[in-house]
């Protein structure tokens, strides 16, 4: 495959008698966009540490489109955008300059990184703070300006752990637009987050990890269908006018693969049905063809949400 | 949004890498920026500019023998005296935290999951710490060279060309030295009070306690081999006597130019490479 690609062998980190990840072995390979989740302490940043170089696997290696990054990280990073926590940036240096460090130290042509900065910085909607120190700004003005270092290059393979802490609810919903378009532009996204409805709402395939352990890896539709509660999958759908009971069981109930339907409230209801996207389909089309007034109809996070409580366990 | 271009990809994964020679310039230009503009560097400025000050003002108001008896004793009190403490702040207030500073204010991990390799941020910010105490140095050899002037004219004895050579080889030991305890801690204020407690009390008590009490030369002390900075200045340049006041033996130690030289260098070689093997190894956990 062409594509690019990350792959942890047999990855474990042990702190004394601690183990943080524990064999993990994990391939991703092509253009998409990959959740990475599980509880505080699971391990995910580690992962993400160990395929930066910012730490050392006891045993195992990370490999980034082939390359192992601790015998050689200048080429294994050299197509890799990392945000990893949430670093700090020299707070005397302006977001220009700083992010003209990381073009030069990329090797960005001076013309293109010009470009490719104010570019970037006015996706991440800091323009107008390009040339003020960034000592003075907030936790979620300086996440932007690391979400910026990230992109900067246009890497292939794009590591972000926890994208949207810090920022605004707005700021999130950018951060989520910024990761849809990176997957349109056939990158790898590897993204670890606590917020499941941000990794159903942009993410493939999504991975589970807990106590260091991989738990599964598959396509989102896949992982929530195997795991969560009845199998189901969850639609809601909101309606420009109220329904009755009797058009919810007559009409909804009875629709292909639908296994219950539940009213939210008389404007709203909630379906669960099987059988994964391809009734997911039928089921929008045949909705839109009863005029019920559907106005929207979302899938819900409760089922990726089921599946991580059906595997996870523990908080800790 | 549009679709990519295939051959934009491919020249994504294709752009050349700059060399770790450039990457190093890279860190010592952006890293100097960040020294220019923090309060770090006027603060140090302002350090040097009231020695200079104090220094300027007592000599020209009580006009001391041991200053204006001749060029090169003006130049042995004035610039042998104070600029090993000028070398000292230097080197804690540019290597004290920059590696440790990485860690604690995590500024390391907007750099380090970059294509660049840690010794070449290492390299880069020993060069920036230098080059910006340099300049400090400069400064405090002009304001001195200009009083110099003021009252021998410009017979400036090149002995203190010579004791300003010793005093960057100092320099570069100091800075060898602080960034090995910069990498050794994870937290700046430790970094910096084990470098100012070594420095300004730890090294001096030492090369005391060892001349005075074993009667050992301190061959192993960095602030010993710093001696050369003054002693050139020093004429005849002094040397090791065995003295016997009162019938007790008793050697006082003058270290020799070679010697002097090999101490800093030596102080340099093994601080720099432990430093960078320990930044090479230290984790950002």
């Amino acid at each position: 495959m062409s594509g690019p690609s990350i792959e942890a062998v047999n990855l474990s980190k042990r702190y004394g008698s601690f183990t943080a990840l524990s064999n993990l072995s994990l391939k991703i390979e092509g253009s998409k966009c990959v959740g990475f989740l599980g509880p505080n302490g699971a391990g995910k940043t580690t992962t993400l540490k160990i395929f930066t170089d910012m730490i050392r696997a006891s045993e195992g290696k990370a490999l980034i489109n082939g390359v192992d990054v601790h015998l050689n990280k200048k080429q294994a990073l050299g197509s890799v955008g990392a945000l990893i926590e949430s670093p700090e940036i020299y707070p005397a240096l302006t977001p220009r300059e700083a992010l003209s460090m990381i073009a030069e130290i990329r090797g960005l042509p001076r013309a293109e990184a010009r470009k490719k900065i104010e570019e970037i910085v006015t996706e991440v909607k800091m323009n107008e703070w390009l040339d003020k120190k960034v000592g003075k700004f907030s936790k979620g003005m300086k996440q932007r300006i690391n979400i910026a270092a990230a992109l900067l290059s246009d890497p292939e393979v794009i590591m972000l752990d926890e994208p949207t802490t810090g920022l605004d609810p707005r700021g999130q919903s950018e951060v989520r637009d910024i990761v849809k378009d990176l997957k349109k532009k056939n990158r790898l996204v590897f993204m670890s987050s606590h917020l499941l409805n941000e990794v159903q709402e942009i993410c493939d395939e999504v991975a589970m990890i807990d106590h260091g352990k991989l738990l599964v890896y598959d396509k989102l539709s896949n992982v929530t269908s195997r795991f969560s509660g009845d199998g189901s999958n969850v639609v809601e759908i909101e309606l420009s006018r109220e329904i009755d009971d009797q058009s919810i069981n007559k009409n909804i109930a009875s629709l292909g693969g639908v296994s219950s339907v539940e009213k939210v409230d008389s404007r709203k209801i909630r379906i669960h049905f099987t059988g994964g996207m391809q009734n997911q389909e039928s089921l929008l089309q045949e909705l839109a063809t009863m005029k019920i007034g559907m106005i929207s109809f979302r899938p819900t996070a409760s089922a990726l949400e089921d599946t991580y409580l059906s595997l996870i366990k523990d908080t800790l | 949004m549009t679709q990519p271009n295939p051959s934009t990809v491919q020249s994504l994964n294709e752009r050349v890498l700059p060399s770790s020679v450039s990457q190093v310039g890279t860190i010592t230009k952006y890293e100097l920026v960040n020294y220019f503009r923090s309060r770090r560097f006027y603060v140090l400025l302002i350090i040097g500019l009231i020695i200079s000050g104090l220094l300027t003002g007592l000599v020209g108001y009580y006009r001391p023998i041991g200053f204006l008896d001749s060029t090169l004793d003006f130049y042995l009190n004035w610039w042998g005296m104070s600029i090993t403490f000028v070398i000292i702040l230097s080197g804690i207030f540019y290597g004290g935290d920059s590696i440790s500073g990485e860690f604690q204010n995590k500024t390391g991990y907007f750099l380090v999951g970059n294509p660049i390799r840690r010794s070449s941020i290492y390299i880069g910010k020993w060069l920036a710490a230098l080059i910006a105490s340099t300049i400090m140095v400069g400064i405090f050899v002009a304001i001195t060279i200009g009083n110099g002037i003021y009252y021998f004219g410009f017979n400036v004895p090149y002995q203190l060309w010579e004791s300003l050579g010793f005093a960057l080889l100092y320099l570069v030991a100091v800075l060898g030295f602080t960034f090995f305890f910069s990498s050794l801690f994870k937290s700046s204020s430790m970094s910096i009070l084990v470098t100012v407690i070594l420095f300004l009390f730890g090294f001096s008590l030492i090369e005391a306690l060892i001349t005075g009490f074993a009667q050992i030369e301190p061959w192993f002390v960095i602030t010993y081999g710093a001696g050369i900075i003054t002693n050139v200045l020093k004429d005849p340049y002094p040397v090791t006597q065995a003295l016997r006041p009162g019938g007790r033996g008793e050697t006082i130690f003058a270290v020799t130019i070679p010697e002097g030289i090999a101490i800093l260098l030596g102080y340099f070689v093994v601080t720099a490479v432990l430093g960078l093997i320990l930044f090479e190894r230290k984790e950002f956990t």
